[in-house]
């Protein structure tokens, strides 16, 4: 595996420790552009919730100039790495820009890897005799980089968004990114308190593919079937962490299967069956009776709470019982939703309501039609 | 020359201080060992150890200990060994045995150990929150499709009949004519109880059972026993029996003497007639000749879940990919641990796979060519208590079975001697003496009671997990590691060792 010199290189001598994370989200429905300095001063109010071994952040909206054009962020190993990279990229996708993500030394920042961006869309010639969409063309390139070409890794992939991340605390990383220089319609951030894997830049969140962007506060105790379900439509969890079936699950569900997101939450937060049992509508009952018979393996069990990104919106979701901390609250168009109430009100001091999600109940919040 | 130069297995001894001449022990045992002159003998040689004369002793007067008769000590040739020579040196003839595998072959189970959380992922309480074991059995969709109706979200993809479980736990099929009625009956009262299901096995159901029909998976054997259309409508499911774990490859022979007026009339067969199944279906010579059983029994059954039950042998996966591929619905695995009535013991003991192995590359095979969600797997053979379960379904079980477990709770010592028809207990017999001593309602609710005790301990494994459904385990191997198992099986199961 690809991957797997890179990470027992970079964590030589680390050992398990302790879990927790902390995470923050916002949104403006109007299509309001927010300062990336929003979401690092939002994030750095839960500096205990991380122990510096890895933060990162993503950003909706930030790259009108190209926001037709996939954007494809990757760390690089080494130059042979960057090389054979370029060299798939070049073979499947016409390159229209390509230059290192600029970014600022940090004395709390050791040990970036080459970080590079790339603005691209598939070549067609080749697309077609794939027949497949431009998005599954995208979904396998990723994971043939991110598996046959060693020490690199695509971290970020989706069209007019960026997920930006690090070993380190969560300020020092977004002031790393210099992600003041960006303003977006949603971020959400992360910072990491490592368990299942040690410090590793690629281990950090968010985890993305496509448009998706997963932070994850939980640990994943179906983590094995959830990844052998995948596995059956061709994702490959090659990240050693358990976060990124999270976001594998969003891609397959929505995009791929087409079900709605209140649906999709269903399959990951299943309700009990004494509930189902309850429900009084017949044609209820045979829905979410299918839901849980035909997704068993995809049901998401174990305490999480999660903050799911995409190019619409941004969802907030706890586990079925809620095993983790989950905090939401409106002001005008926007939501917020955080593993503290600290965490929104350093942004929002003032917010029309806050409440605590419910088990399983997910928070959506979407750009209004025309925004 | 001597008649028989096999010493007895068993010494029977009888405290004649104790013993006030009751006679209880006479009429208890099955095998003849007792009888009665002007005080009881016992002739140790007919002694099974099933214990039923020690059980209805009112004087504890009754002691049955291992013949410590003296062998040269020899390693290759086991004293077993030597006493099958002497028998069929004797008689010329197939050596008969009854229950499952009894030899010291490596159980993968018992080298498996499970998960827990500490810490980082919380365990849930079994006691204060909900703990889902429920479990459906037979197809399904590779995806659903979900419309919006008047504001509701309506499902729009045809789901097919599942066989719901209450429990992950179902009874193996035992037929009626090996096992007695009041066994049958305490199945099917139990099942129902436990809301899962009992499984007729090759020899039909009888009418008085019918209204079990929602608790029963109805079989279809070589013989076709009892096979006929209201039969087939009787229960929930239907089953193909293709292979038994105890005699993969070979058919079934039930002594005539088996054959009461009863068992003759639920086999339609005459009474005192050997019953006997072909070792292959005489119509399944390929696997598209079992598609067509497969099809034909469809709509026969109005298109109930339909399993296919085979033993575990060595090409187990691509087999099971080739019956998913036929239209089966539901793969029943009988591990070479499995069970029987009667069995050759050079078969029983020497032909097939271990379940736990079967069960890891098939459930692997189907996941592989995108097609486990297609049938649904039942783990039998072998499963022995909640520990099993629990390993079997992380292996990839959809749900398992038990017959051995379930006769045990019903009296059944494991002296594997059912192919006898003598079964002291009243369960593996049909003479009425011994078969009216099986309370249907006592056994029902001491099977009851098992499932129970299991599925409470199920709950508790799945907490100590962390997870509060069933399906959060099932083929979840992540939370298996190996103890002593050798590289190659850990790499065919798909588990890491301990420590890793």
């Amino acid at each position: 595996m690809a991957f797997g010199d890179q990470y027992r290189k970079w964590n030589v001598d680390r050992e398990k420790v302790p879990s927790a994370c902390g995470l923050s989200g916002v949104i403006s429905q109007d299509g309001h552009m927010i300062s990336g300095d929003v979401i690092i001063e939002s994030m750095g109010v839960m500096r205990d919730r991380g122990n510096g071994l890895g933060a990162g952040y993503a950003g909706y909206g930030i790259y009108p100039n190209h926001k037709d054009l996939y954007a494809i962020h990757v760390m690089f190993e080494d130059e042979a790495g960057k090389k054979a990279c370029e060299s798939l990229l070049n073979e499947n996708m016409e390159v229209q820009e390509a230059g290192e993500i600029p970014t600022s030394p940090n004395p709390h920042i050791e040990g970036a890897p080459l970080l590079w961006r790339y603005f691209a869309q598939p070549r067609e010639d080749i697309r077609k005799t794939q027949e497949i969409g431009a998005e599954d063309f995208m979904v396998r390139l990723v994971m043939n980089i991110n598996t046959t070409v060693s020490g690199t890794f695509v971290f970020s992939s989706g069209k007019n968004m960026g997920v930006f991340k690090a070993v380190g605390f969560a300020e020092d990383v977004g002031a790393f990114y210099r992600l003041p220089d960006y303003s977006g319609y949603t971020w959400i951030g992360h910072t990491r308190f490592p368990t299942n894997t040690p410090g590793w830049w690629g281990g950090a969140h968010p985890f993305n593919i496509l448009d998706w962007a997963v932070v994850h506060n939980g640990e994943i105790s179906s983590y094995g079937i959830n990844k052998r379900y995948l596995e059956m439509f061709g994702y490959q969890c090659t990240l050693l962490t358990d976060t990124e079936v999270m976001a594998y699950l969003f891609d397959l569900l929505i995009r791929k299967h087409g079900l709605p997101l209140e649906i999709a939450c269903k399959v990951l937060a299943a309700p009990f069956w004494q509930d189902i049992d309850e429900e009084g509508d017949p044609a209820e009952k045979e829905l979410l009776e299918a839901i849980r018979a035909t997704y068993g393996s995809a049901l998401v069990n174990g305490p999480f709470a999660v903050l799911v990104g995409y190019s619409r919106g941004m969802i907030g979701l706890n586990d079925r019982i809620k095993l983790r901390p989950l905090v939401a609250a409106y002001k005008d168009d926007y939501l917020y939703v955080a593993s503290e109430e600290s965490a929104i009100r350093q942004i929002c001091p003032t917010p029309d309501r806050v409440w605590a999600p419910p088990a399983g109940r997910p928070v959506v919040g979407e750009l209004k039609g025309d925004a | 020359m001597p008649g028989n130069l096999v010493p007895g297995e068993f010494l029977v001894d009888i405290d004649y201080e104790r013993c006030r001449r009751c006679k209880r022990c006479v009429l208890n045992c099955g095998f003849g060992a007792f009888d009665f002159k002007d005080r009881t003998v016992a002739d140790s040689s007919k002694c099974v150890a099933c214990h039923r004369c020690v059980a209805f002793c009112p004087e504890d007067a009754i002691t049955v200990t291992r013949n410590p008769l003296a062998f040269r000590e020899n390693a290759s040739w086991d004293v077993n060994l030597r006493k099958m020579i002497w028998k069929q040196a004797e008689t010329s003839g197939i050596m008969l045995t009854g229950m499952g595998n009894d030899l010291p072959w490596l159980n993968v189970f018992d080298h498996l150990l499970i998960d827990a959380c500490q810490v980082t992922n919380p365990s849930i309480d079994p006691l204060r929150e909900p703990m889902e074991l429920r479990t459906y059995l037979g197809k399904k969709p590779a995806k659903l499709k979900v419309g919006k109706d008047d504001g509701h979200y309506r499902l729009e993809t045809p789901v097919a009949k599942n066989l719901k479980l209450d429990v992950p736990i179902m009874f193996s099929p035992m037929s009626y004519g090996a096992v007695s009625l009041n066994t049958h009956r305490a199945l099917a009262i139990a099942a129902e109880r436990l809301g899962t299901v009992m499984n007729t096995g090759e020899g039909g159901l009888h009418k008085e059972l019918y209204p079990y029909g929602d608790h029963i998976i109805v079989q279809c054997a070589s013989g076709r026993f009892g096979v006929h259309s209201e039969y087939l409508n009787a229960g929930v499911a239907v089953e193909i029996k293709i292979g038994q774990g105890a005699k993969p490859g070979i058919g079934g022979h039930l002594p005539g003497e088996k054959i009461g007026r009863d068992v003759s009339s639920t086999r339609m067969i005459p009474v005192g007639t050997d019953a006997l199944s072909p070792a292959p279906h005489h119509d399944i010579y390929s696997i598209e000749d079992l598609r067509q059983l497969i099809y034909a029994l469809k709509e026969a059954s109005g298109y109930k879940p339909l399993s296919v039950k085979i033993a575990t042998v060595h090409n187990v996966a691509a087999i099971c990919s080739g019956i998913a591929r036929a239209g089966a619905d539901i793969i029943y695995l009988d591990g070479f641990r499995g069970g029987s009535g009667a069995t050759p013991t050079v078969i029983r003991d020497h032909v097939g796979i271990p379940l736990e192995i079967a069960l890891a590359v098939v459930d692997e095979r189907l996941r592989q060519e995108g097609i486990r969600n297609e049938v649904s797997i039942i783990a039998a053979g072998g499963i022995r208590c909640a520990a099993d379960v629990a390993k079997a379904i992380a292996l990839g079980a959809d749900a398992v079975a038990i017959g051995t477990a379930a006769l045990i709770a019903l009296g059944c010592r494991v002296c594997q001697k059912c192919y006898t028809g003598n079964c002291s207990w009243g369960i593996c017999t049909q003479r009425p003496e011994l078969t009216a001593r099986l309370d249907p309602d006592w056994g029902a609710e001491r099977l009851v009671n098992l499932v129970n005790s299991w599925a409470h301990e199920l709950q508790e494994v799945l907490g100590a997990l962390g997870v509060n459904a069933i399906e959060s385990l099932r083929g979840n191997r992540e939370r298996l590691r190996a103890l002593g198992l050798d590289s190659t099986t850990m790499e065919i199961l798909d588990v890491q060792p301990a420590g890793r």
